[in-house]
């Protein structure tokens, strides 16, 4: 997997010094063709982070949306203005920062359709299936241990089995189709680590993990008998060691010579012949166009992937007492999605072109309802893994992940970003502190994206994100090669941290801080990045 | 899980949403809610009268060796004692330990052992699982640590108002599951990092490397200013959380940077628990547990002695003595032992049989069979001795104790039935730490 970490972030390559000399020329000439820092001046603060151009057309979204909205007596936000666009939907995209050039790009670009355009390049980068991997790594439970025991080696099959899967961009059926019916090896036939990664191998434990994963539903709350007959198809999975190591076999117990009877979710029986696989049989019914969960569920939690909120809430909570906010809506991206033949891009790329997705996140006034009707888009603490990845990318000094349990020891190259981890039980105590799942039981629940105070301790405070600033050469290049005057660099930490250039208001702030503190220009850029750092904005997705 | 309980309960916190929910009138009234409100005010809680208030848990990660500690069998020869072959007489009739815990010795009134500890798990993951959950793994569910459950019992949402965190790890987590388990994030423990026996134990977001008071001060001012974003709605939610939690976090900053601040205990006691990592946490301990901290544990590792065992142990094991020896004699001195339960075990013992043959020369494996634990305070009486394994510490040959009774009886003392249901806002209805099934139950003994 391509490391991202050696690219540039706070304004230029800075190995070759006629790349950057060009960089500044760039920037000075964007910034004055498009002074957009005097224009905010002059506007209230939310000219900052809205637009009141409305330059893109939206789509069938939200003509589901927006009548709601009004009939609960909600108005929808305004656009976000460019530079936040920018920043959200890399984010949300393909969990990473975009670079300070690339937001340069954006803002300098004068198409109509460039919001569009981006969405569609994001959709196709590298990070995409890095990122949407670590998300249904969650989903998959995918750790070495602990209390279950994939292990190392069956972790990175199984991890590089669904980077595979999501970067070829593979029918969404067939991937729910391949880990439902695979047979074989841990090692070597990865979809099988499905049926591994679960806390117990009782059928009933794997119809629960089945159900959560591809129907958003968890059939503790179900009645017995439809319990019991769904754990019927899953009765007829043996597991079998080998003489490797680790090694271990899952497959149909081929001892098996009478029939099955079972019956489906729905209360439709099947009778299954020895010689049929009864996982096939259900992955049949499943993926069927016509189920009521398999496309809900997906379409449901990429919306609340993007928007922060099911349109069925929890979104692995589907139930019939739990209906959607939105039920057409809901029924109108299920449609698309078997229509596109279970292309989820295809969904990503609705959603992310709607007006309702483009919302500003900024309210005036909080109507308890607003979050749930999508009436903004939410602000949301970013996940532990894209945190630290933006501050590694910033600074240029990358996390030292090891675990020498269980063998073969595991140790990362401080290169590889966090995000395209595989092992959700490598040891991290920032990522614990930021809310990573623990992998245990598949809910979305599991991560907690929730401020805490040993948090902000850590992000004011540690030792750790301390000398990843105090350490960064790139930070030391930047400020001490060339002749940039103080406002070309304030203009580039800003760049690379929030995605944006600096109000007037604030770079008088860090302009009269520079003459006030009694430090040094290194210094000073130190204490401007740690103090960005620290800004919700950074903290966020807005 | 318990199903049938999934089905028809509410947790508390799908009762606050829905409640919320119904008040905005987005949903409909689910006649659940009267009742799981009823039911939510019988959770359970610990009693006042509790003898314990505090646990400090001494974790020898990657299992030591009963034989050379608490456990010495000078009978069965060179084949299973290497050179630790005299084990010393302790301040109670009857109990010896091994010779290189002369300090120790001295304290034994304070102390019970346990040397019947079992569960027959050889894999230091399952069976660290084991011995801190009490739970093995598979069961569907991951388990909290002691540690949790106590947090879940003594911390924030049982009337600690303390500025540092109730449940603390000196210096680093576990690392090989989430303490917290089932019960989420708010009750794993904050791991100090750094190392408390530098000049200057530097707290992980508490105490800062190298920065003058002017520029922290400086920079705090300079994020204030530069806040753009939050300042347009400071009446959002979420960002009302961040600002509440950073409130906390610089209250806990000031008042909390003294209490890590080991340079405010005279050289003498310093050098007293000793100069080395082990011996600094203890006391670090203390100064936590003085404070009022619920829970603090100190990992220690490095007792998986495959190879040169003997020689780890005359390095380890006076480290251990001392740190340990110290932190009892002090707590029993400023009469905190009676409310403060000192535990001290690893996830198994070693093969008491000692591997000569290379590539080991002298080492010894994982032994999940049989293995010692030190208890003592917080209503556990001292000088005692629970079980007794045969005469090579091979088996355990009288009352077997099982993790999960160890870890009961401890909870027992600090005030909470350990049969009762463990609040959680899941909605499962398991017990706080169901006795071994087919054991000798908890340890009436010496409680």
């Amino acid at each position: 997997m391509a490391s991202r970490q050696g690219r540039a972030r706070l304004g230029g390559p800075g190995s070759h010094s006629r790349s950057r000399s060009i960089e500044v020329l760039v920037l000075i000439a964007a910034l004055s063709i498009f002074p957009l820092a005097n224009a905010y001046a002059r506007s209230p603060i939310g000219g900052l982070f809205e637009t009141e151009r409305e330059r893109i057309p939206g789509n069938a979204i939200d003509s589901f949306v927006e009548p709601r909205l009004r009939a609960c007596g909600l108005e929808p936000a305004p656009l976000c203005s460019d530079e936040v666009f920018v920043r959200r939907v890399h984010l949300d995209v393909i969990g990473t920062l975009p670079l300070p050039k690339e937001v340069r790009r954006f803002l300098a670009d004068r198409r109509t359709d460039k919001r569009a355009a981006l969405v569609d390049e994001l959709l196709k980068r590298d990070e995409f299936a890095d990122y949407w991997s670590l998300k249904w790594c969650d989903l998959l439970r995918v750790k070495s241990e602990f209390p279950g025991n994939l292990w190392p080696n069956a972790v990175q099959a199984y991890h590089r089995w669904v980077h595979d899967a999501i970067r070829e961009n593979w029918p969404y059926d067939r991937f729910a189709r391949e880990l439902l019916t695979s047979s074989g090896s841990n090692f070597r036939v990865a979809p099988v680590n499905f049926y591994r990664a679960i806390q117990s191998r009782q059928p009933s434990s794997i119809a629960e993990a089945v159900a959560l994963s591809f129907m958003g539903t968890r059939i503790a709350k179900w009645p017995e008998a439809q319990r019991l007959g769904m754990a019927s198809f899953f009765t007829r999975v043996v597991y079998k060691s080998t003489s490797e190591w680790k090694e271990e076999i899952v497959e149909l117990d081929p001892a098996a010579t009478l029939p099955l009877k079972a019956v489906f979710p729905d209360g439709s029986t099947v009778k299954i012949s020895p010689d049929q696989d009864p996982r096939r049989v259900f992955a049949d019914w499943l993926v069927a166009p016509q189920n009521p969960w398999f496309a809900r569920n997906v379409v449901n939690r990429v919306w609340s992937w993007l928007l922060g909120h099911g349109i069925i809430h929890e979104p692995d909570d589907i139930r019939p007492d739990n209906p959607p906010v939105l039920p057409e809506l809901l029924s109108f991206l299920e449609k698309e999605l078997v229509n596109a033949r279970y292309d989820l891009v295809h969904v990503y790329r609705l959603i992310l072109n709607s007006r309702t997705y483009q919302q500003s996140s900024i309210v005036r006034s909080e109507h308890p309802a607003a979050e749930s009707l999508f009436a903004r888009y939410p602000v949301r603490q970013l996940d532990a893994e894209v945190l630290i990845d933006a501050i590694c990318g910033i600074t240029g000094v990358g996390e030292d992940y090891w675990s020498s349990t269980p063998e073969p020891f595991t140790f990362i190259p401080e290169s590889q970003r966090t995000i395209t981890l595989a092992d959700g039980s490598i040891t991290s105590s920032f990522l614990e502190m930021f809310g990573r799942p623990a992998r245990d039981t598949g809910l979305e629940s599991e991560r907690r994206n929730q401020p805490t105070e040993a948090q902000r301790l850590h992000l004011l405070n540690s030792t750790h994100i301390q000398r990843k600033i105090a350490r960064s050469e790139r930070l030391r290049r930047l400020v001490q090669t060339g002749r940039r005057k103080a406002p070309e660099l304030i203009r580039l930490i800003y760049l690379g941290v929030l995605s944006r250039n600096p109000t007037e208001d604030e770079m008088t702030a860090v302009e009269s801080y520079c003459r006030s503190c009694g430090l040094n220009p290194l210094q000073i850029g130190q204490d401007l990045v740690w103090a960005l750092f620290n800004t919700k904005e950074f903290l966020c997705k807005h | 899980m318990d199903e049938s309980r999934g089905r028809t309960t509410l947790s508390r916190r799908d009762v606050l949403l829905r409640l919320w929910t119904w008040g905005t009138g987005l949903a409909v009234i689910d006649p659940r809610i009267a009742r799981a409100v009823d039911s939510a005010k019988t959770v359970l809680k610990p009693t006042r009268k509790a003898q314990a208030r505090s646990v400090i848990q001494i974790w020898l990660s990657g299992g030591p060796s009963h034989l050379d500690t608490f456990d010495p069998k000078p009978n069965a020869g060179s084949d299973y004692c290497g050179p630790l072959n005299k084990p010393i007489s302790t301040n109670v009739a009857g109990i010896q330990i091994g010779e290189l815990l002369p300090l120790l010795a001295q304290q034994a009134d304070k102390y019970s052992i346990v040397r019947s500890m079992t569960h027959g798990v050889n894999a230091h993951e399952t069976a660290s699982y084991l011995v801190q959950t009490g739970h093995n793994p598979g069961e569907g569910l991951v388990y909290p640590c002691l540690g949790a459950v106590v947090t879940l019992f003594r911390g924030y949402d049982h009337g600690y108002q303390g500025l540092v965190p109730p449940y603390i790890a000196l210096t680093t987590p576990l690392g090989r599951f989430s303490e917290a388990g089932f019960l989420g994030e708010q009750y794993a423990p904050f791991a100090t990092g750094g190392d408390p026996n530098q000049k200057r134990f530097t707290v992980e977001g508490i105490v800062s490397e190298g920065l003058t008071d002017r520029r922290s001060h400086g920079r705090r001012e300079l994020v204030r200013s530069l806040d753009t974003f939050g300042k347009t709605m400071s009446d959002n939610p979420y960002f009302r959380r961040v600002d509440e939690c950073e409130r906390k976090a610089d209250e806990t900053v000031a008042k909390a940077a003294k209490l890590f601040d080991l340079s405010q205990e005279t050289n003498e006691t310093r050098e007293r628990y000793g100069r080395n990592t082990f011996g600094q946490s203890c006391l670090a301990a203390r100064r936590l547990v003085e404070y009022g901290v619920p829970y603090v544990i100190i990992n220690s590792p490095g007792w998986d002695t495959h190879k040169q065992h003997f020689q780890i142990m005359r390095q380890k094991l006076p480290q251990l003595d001392q740190g340990l020896a110290n932190l009892l004699s002090d707590l029993a001195a400023r009469g905190l032992l009676s409310s403060t339960i000192v535990w001290c075990c690893g996830e198994f013992g070693r093969t008491p049989k000692i591997d000569w043959q290379p590539p080991w020369n002298g080492g010894r494996g994982h032994f999940g069979h049989c293995f010692s634990a030190l208890v003592a305070g917080g209503g556990f009486a001292g000088g005692h001795v629970i079980g007794a394994t045969d005469a090579r510490g091979e088996e355990v040959a009288q009352r077997p104790v099982y993790p999960q009774d160890l870890l009961g009886s401890i909870i027992r003392l600090l005030g909470v039935d350990p049969s009762g249901i463990l609040p959680n806002d899941r909605g499962l209805s398991v017990q706080v730490m169901p006795a071994k099934e087919g054991g000798r139950g908890r340890l009436d003994e010496i409680m």
